[in-house]
């Protein structure tokens, strides 16, 4: 009776509970080994390992929500680092106003920055930034309303293929150019760094590193479960069947340009929750998060991981991310071809990515125990 | 540009089509041209409720854009196009227009490919189409039961769980057909149903597309002169963009002008 409902349960929520446990154990671990043992110990794990696996998680949930556009509704968004980048900023501007009167120049109301430029005040739009759940609100609302403006204009006006994917890409390379700016009052070229403090606990202290890993964690675990729970609705089909036919579903009463919009803005909000959790733990937001190439990474991600795949998405911003930090320590120039190449390679060799090769060794497995043991019934009957 | 609409929260009201006269779908005085081509002329046409008609012409002579009209995928130039008496088809999107029980099948069969046969047929079904009742919604036994009797009107009982890419050419055209009865339309526009099909096929399509008329108006695009011969009780040619013709199977044969047009004036000539 409990294999079988152990079954039922796999058959219901599919690879939820699996993706869910790992994370907890990892976090567990992590975390126990990081504050419990001192650091001779062998069983040791530094808090660059710990900020190291907390900057992974959030690529991973970002892999979720760009998977979440493009492996279920098609569409190709190689903008999504904009979306990143803006809930990065806007947990970026939060810490910066708990520095208060610790900066270089001690102004208690200004950040750094704004004291070189010689600004008098915050300008309108930092109006509230000192506020925790402010901040939270922007967090989701920033990306949220570019990511409804943007793709209510693309996919009302039905633009859709190549041409989509280079408009997000347009979008971006824009708004990394304006934050380039000093005069847009985000720190210009040096973005917004120097943190000390979130909710009043050093930045610097193990265990907000760790508290802040396990949020990550956790935020990663309830976005696979929003995901799992959005592409197994009736919605997530109706999704599906857009990335299919788009025209179809048009033609049998859908409105596929509302649906994009609405997975669209979900997605971008998910990937500012990853910018906001990786800034704390980074201690850095500049405008090169906002780089194209960015975006264009994001997509190999899920790619490599498997298109169309919630798990396989976190597993291939996991691999990536891991080999790059492997890589760029031998040898740094050479990632970009190594990136490339692993690319490549997948897309000949692995179609559907990790996520896709997987089942299918399994399914040949069965197989080929299926075909053996009908030869051995068929020898066992020649025998007889 | 926010239509009526516009919003996934809005729930829409149920539109029906006045049939009082006995006519379905009126499309009157219709000119549609594309860069200067005429592609329909001043082209009118009455469809009776539960009739099942044939639209027949040679390339060109405006059958698709015709169906394009009609669904809301292209505005017509001047003209009246209205479902039932009452209901304006101009004024509404395709998604309107599907919902107030005009179906579309298209000439290549177009199905969800990575969906089941099922689940094809559960998206159809006819119902709220926004967004947060999707995500949240159940089928009931009802639909369950619906679907069921949809997949044996098809005949693809045994296919349901097969993914829709999966399926023959021939099972694709039914499932699409079977999607449109899904959605209970008042009116089906079928675009050349048997393009490609076998000759067992044909005729398992002609016995489906009969069997739904009366219950529903059907109005069917073919070339397959065999095809519309054994189906239609009222044929429509279309040329150069208007109605040519009208009338049954032996009548159009008969009629000088189709004659002229399908013969060729070389004969005349000659």
């Amino acid at each position: 009776m409990i294999p079988q409902s152990i079954q039922d349960l796999f058959k219901k929520f599919g690879s939820l509970p699996v993706v869910v446990g790992c994370l907890f154990i990892t976090t567990l671990y992590v975390s126990v080994c990081n504050l419990a043992f001192s650091e001779g110990s062998a069983l040791h794990v530094s808090t660059y390992t710990v900020t190291l696996f907390g900057k992974y998680l959030c690529y991973a949930l970002l892999a979720l929500a760009v998977d979440l556009v493009w492996g279920y509704c098609g569409i190709l968004s190689l903008g999504h680092g904009a979306f990143f980048a803006l809930g990065g900023y806007a947990m970026g501007m939060y810490l910066m106003r708990q520095i208060g009167d610790r900066g270089v120049y001690g102004n208690p109301e200004l950040p750094d920055f704004m004291v070189f430029l010689n600004w008098e005040s915050l300008p309108w739009y930092w109006a509230g930034s000192d506020s925790f759940i402010w901040m939270i609100f922007m967090v989701l609302a920033g990306p949220g309303l570019l990511a409804y403006i943007f793709g209510s204009m693309a996919f009302r006006s039905r633009v859709s293929g190549v041409y989509l994917s280079i408009m997000t890409q347009a979008m971006t390379y824009a708004l990394m150019l304006a934050f380039f700016r000093n005069e847009m009052g985000f720190g210009g070229n040096n973005g917004l760094t120097d943190f000390k403090d979130i909710l009043g606990f050093s930045l610097q202290s193990d265990t907000t590193r760790i508290v802040l890993f396990a949020l990550t964690a956790l935020f990663l675990a309830l976005g696979f479960a929003l995901c799992h729970f959005i592409v197994n609705s009736k919605m997530g089909r109706v999704v599906t069947a857009i990335r299919d036919s788009e025209s179809r579903v048009r033609f049998i009463g859908y409105k596929p340009e509302h649906y994009k919009v609405w997975i669209f803005v979900v997605s971008a909000m998910l990937a500012g929750i990853a910018g906001a959790m990786y800034v704390p733990q980074v201690g850095i937001i500049n405008p090169g998060e906002f780089s194209p190439l960015n975006s264009i990474e994001m997509v190999i991600w899920v790619a490599i991981g498997g298109r169309g795949s919630l798990y396989g998405a976190i597993i291939g911003a996991l691999v990536v991310s891991y080999a790059k930090t492997r890589f760029t320590a031998i040898m740094p120039e050479a990632w970009l071809y190594a990136l490339g190449g692993l690319f490549v390679l997948v897309t000949l060799l692995l179609p559907k990515g990790i996520a896709g090769f997987v089942p299918s060794v399994l399914d040949k497995f069965k197989q080929a125990k299926k075909d053996k043991s009908i030869a051995e019934k068929r020898a066992a009957e020649v025998k007889s | 540009m926010i239509n009526k609409a516009g919003s996934p929260l809005l729930e829409e009201e149920n539109i029906q089509p006045d049939t009082r006269h006995g006519v379905i779908l009126y499309v009157e005085d219709v000119s549609v041209s594309f860069d200067g081509f005429k592609a329909l002329n001043d082209l009118s046409l009455y469809i009776n409720d539960g009739e099942l008609r044939c639209l027949i012409g040679a390339n060109g002579a405006g059958k698709t854009t015709l169906m394009d009209v009609i669904t809301g995928k292209t505005r017509p130039d001047v003209g009246k196009v209205s479902f039932g008496q009452q209901v304006n088809l101009l004024d509404m999107d395709e998604a309107q227009i599907a919902r107030a029980g005009i179906g579309r099948k298209f000439q290549k069969p177009t199905v969800f490919e990575m969906l089941t046969v099922f689940e094809n047929l559960e998206l159809s079904l006819a119902g709220d189409k926004g967004i947060w009742t999707n995500l949240f919604h159940k089928l009931s036994g009802e639909q369950k039961d619906e679907i069921d009797k949809i997949l044996q009107t098809i005949g693809l009982q045994k296919e349901r769980f097969m993914l829709a890419g999966a399926l023959s050419h021939g099972q694709k055209q039914w499932l699409e057909i079977g999607m449109l009865l899904a959605a209970k339309p008042r009116l089906l526009l079928v675009d050349e149903p048997v393009a490609g099909m076998t000759a067992q096929e044909t005729e398992r399509t002609a016995e489906l597309l009969t069997s739904l008329a009366g219950e529903h108006s059907v109005v069917v695009v073919e070339h397959d002169m065999a095809f519309v011969r054994s189906i239609a009780r009222k044929v429509t040619v279309l040329h150069q963009g208007s109605v040519l013709a009208e009338g049954s199977m032996s009548e159009i044969q008969t009629n000088p002008e189709v004659v002229r047009v399908y013969l060729g004036e070389d004969q005349g000539a000659a």
